[in-house]
């Protein structure tokens, strides 16, 4: 484990360094360590008010909306503290991006969204051409495209949920983000939109650093390489994926695993 | 019908509960249409009394004998202008206190306090606004009596309602949109302007419907602060004093002698049809809207 690691070490997506998070007096977090691999898909998992979203909202620095929330220690994506003085939350939200349990895709057009929070930030004149060319490619990047590219002006709340998921994803891809953080993205799809949502996490696998939270045990042993185990606010466990469900390292996780746990 | 009673049968206390819901709904139903009935008298009556003189050139021409003969052409001109400073006034400053209140503000002592003025500003009756604004506007800010001072008191008096139709609509956006819209690295401005603004239109055309409506009929807020008996040319600036519609009627009906009877019938339906004009605008246009959005 690393402890009190000062350097960043090399090929980590994410570090979390002794983290703990308030919301007002309670305390969800609890000294929280963590090392996420670069370049490969980890599932978080615990029980429902673990932690899991706070410590995913923790990354982005989104739970910082809340007035009453604070935080100690630090968490460190590709080695810069998201937390530093000089880091902007605008950049870091651009730099980690988000999927949220419900599709939400704004509603604008497909293409708008798509382009949404590039255009917010550049200010630079985009040639029609270059939008077009990001579009497209983000939108091929999660197997959308196809069946989207003769309605990118209809507005994207017209999709079904599975496409809206994905179209969640595909927005976040244009300002080229290291780690893509999914809070629970597959629970509101039915079981064959879960599993093409799932092919496409697969897909993305290798090129973006992925943090996914889950409930559905299948699923976490399906799709990641990794896997957190978190029981009330605390890591409990952290493994390759086989070996925790094979032969987890702790009673908790095992207990948990086998659906003997709340 | 014959064969055993259903085992579904009404027992005797459900026939009688039934026959009592039958007789409420009737009565509810009675009190609701006899709300109807004053509006659609007052309209019958105005239509009839006035309908006949409202002509083109009633319309359009200038008043004689001090309304008692001629149009009206300086009083239409001049509501248009009291309703379209009160407009221009009220609606930004009123969609801007209501993005602060709903989109940035806290919720404590202060913001809660200020949500209680704007509820009690809204009951405030418009003669007390009158005198603020001819402390305020006319004395104070030195606009003189002028459609200017007379504007800003009419949008004093119709900002809470503004406030309050804008905070409602800017609520309902979904929070799911904000979410979306912040982790994808918006600002709160931006998120206001890009996403929440356009989707409460709808909120705000209704705070242009209610400024309009009590912009276009108050009589006691301009009376002091810019309105006149009798200016034969219709305004040109917004320093001028000006005749106004609803200020007319009071003077034709109760102040000048020798005015035929369908002068202020006339006067009257043309107010309300400037008002159902505007307000049907409004409504198009919101409809419009709503058609577009889905979510
Ligand atoms: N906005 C908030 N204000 C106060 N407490 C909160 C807030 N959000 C979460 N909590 C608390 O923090 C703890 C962790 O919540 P969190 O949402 O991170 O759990 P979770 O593991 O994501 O649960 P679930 O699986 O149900 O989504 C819970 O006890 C919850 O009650
Ligand atoms: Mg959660």
């Amino acid at each position: 484990m690393a402890e009190t690691h000062p350097e960043p070490a090399a090929g980590l997506a994410v570090a979390v360094r002794r983290f703990n998070l308030w919301y007002g007096d309670f305390q969800a977090l609890f000294d929280v360590d963590l090392d996420i691999e670069a370049g490969i898909v980890t599932a978080l998992i615990g029980p429902s008010g673990c932690g899991k979203s706070t410590l995913l909202r923790s990354c982005n620095r989104i739970v910082e909306r809340l007035g009453y929330v604070r935080t100690a220690g630090s968490i460190e994506v590709l080695g810069h503290d998201v937390q530093h003085p000089s880091a902007s939350r605008i950049q870091v939200r651009r730099q980690v991006g988000m999927v949220f349990q419900r599709p939400n895709p704004l509603p604008i057009s497909i293409r708008d969204n798509v382009l949404f929070s590039q255009q917010l930030h550049d200010r630079r004149r985009w040639s029609r051409s270059d939008q077009d060319a990001v579009v497209e490619r983000s939108l091929r990047e999660v197997l959308l495209w196809d069946r989207v590219k003769d309605r990118l002006h209809e507005r994207a709340v017209g999709l079904s949920l599975e496409e809206q998921q994905k179209l969640c994803i595909a927005r976040l891809l244009p300002t080229k983000p290291a780690v893509l953080l999914m809070d629970e993205p597959c629970s509101a799809l039915d079981p064959a939109a879960t599993a093409a949502v799932e092919e496409l996490i697969w897909n993305l696998r290798g090129r973006y650093s992925i943090l996914i939270v889950t409930h559905n045990m299948a699923q976490a042993r399906r799709a990641s390489d990794r896997c957190v185990f978190m029981l009330m606010g605390r890591v409990v466990e952290h493994a390759d994926t086989e070996q925790m469900f094979v032969a987890p390292a702790r009673q908790e996780t095992a207990d948990y695993i086998e659906g003997r746990f709340g | 019908m014959s064969g055993p009673p259903s085992p579904f049968a009404a027992t005797a206390v459900e026939r009688r509960q039934l026959s009592v819901q039958q007789l409420v709904r009737l009565l509810l139903a009675c009190v609701t249409t006899l709300l109807l009935v004053p509006v659609l008298g007052i309209l019958a009556v105005l239509v009839v009394e006035g309908g006949p003189g409202l002509t083109w050139s009633f319309l359009t021409e200038k008043p004689q004998r001090l309304g008692a003969a001629g149009g009206i052409w300086p009083a239409l001109v001049g509501t248009v202008w009291l309703t379209a400073t009160a407009l221009l006034v009220a609606l930004p400053l009123g969609v801007a206190a209501a993005i602060y209140l709903s989109e940035y503000a806290r919720d404590n002592r202060l913001t809660r306090a200020i949500n209680l003025a704007i509820v009690n500003l809204a009951g405030v009756p418009s003669i007390v606004h009158a005198l603020f604004g001819v402390g305020a506007f006319v004395h104070f800010l030195r606009f003189g009596e002028s459609i200017l001072a007379a504007g800003c008191t009419l949008a004093v008096m119709t900002m809470p309602v503004v406030i309050v139709a804008t905070r409602e609509s800017l609520q309902a956006v979904p929070k799911a949109f904000r979410d979306a819209c912040w982790s994808l690295g918006a600002t709160r401005w931006q998120t206001i302007r890009h996403i929440v603004l356009p989707n409460s239109i709808s909120g705000i055309l209704t705070g242009v419907i209610l400024v309009v409506s009590r912009a276009v009929g108050e009589t006691a807020p301009i009376m002091f602060t810019g309105a006149v008996f009798l200016r034969l040319v219709p305004p040109e600036s917004v320093f001028d004093r000006t005749m106004a519609l609803s200020f007319h009627l009071y003077t034709v009906s109760t102040q000048v002698t020798d005015v035929p009877r369908h002068v202020p019938f006339s006067v009257a339906l043309t107010l309300i049809l400037v008002v159902l004009t505007m307000n049907s605008l409004s409504i198009w246009f919101r409809m419009r809207l709503r058609a577009r959005k889905k979510w």
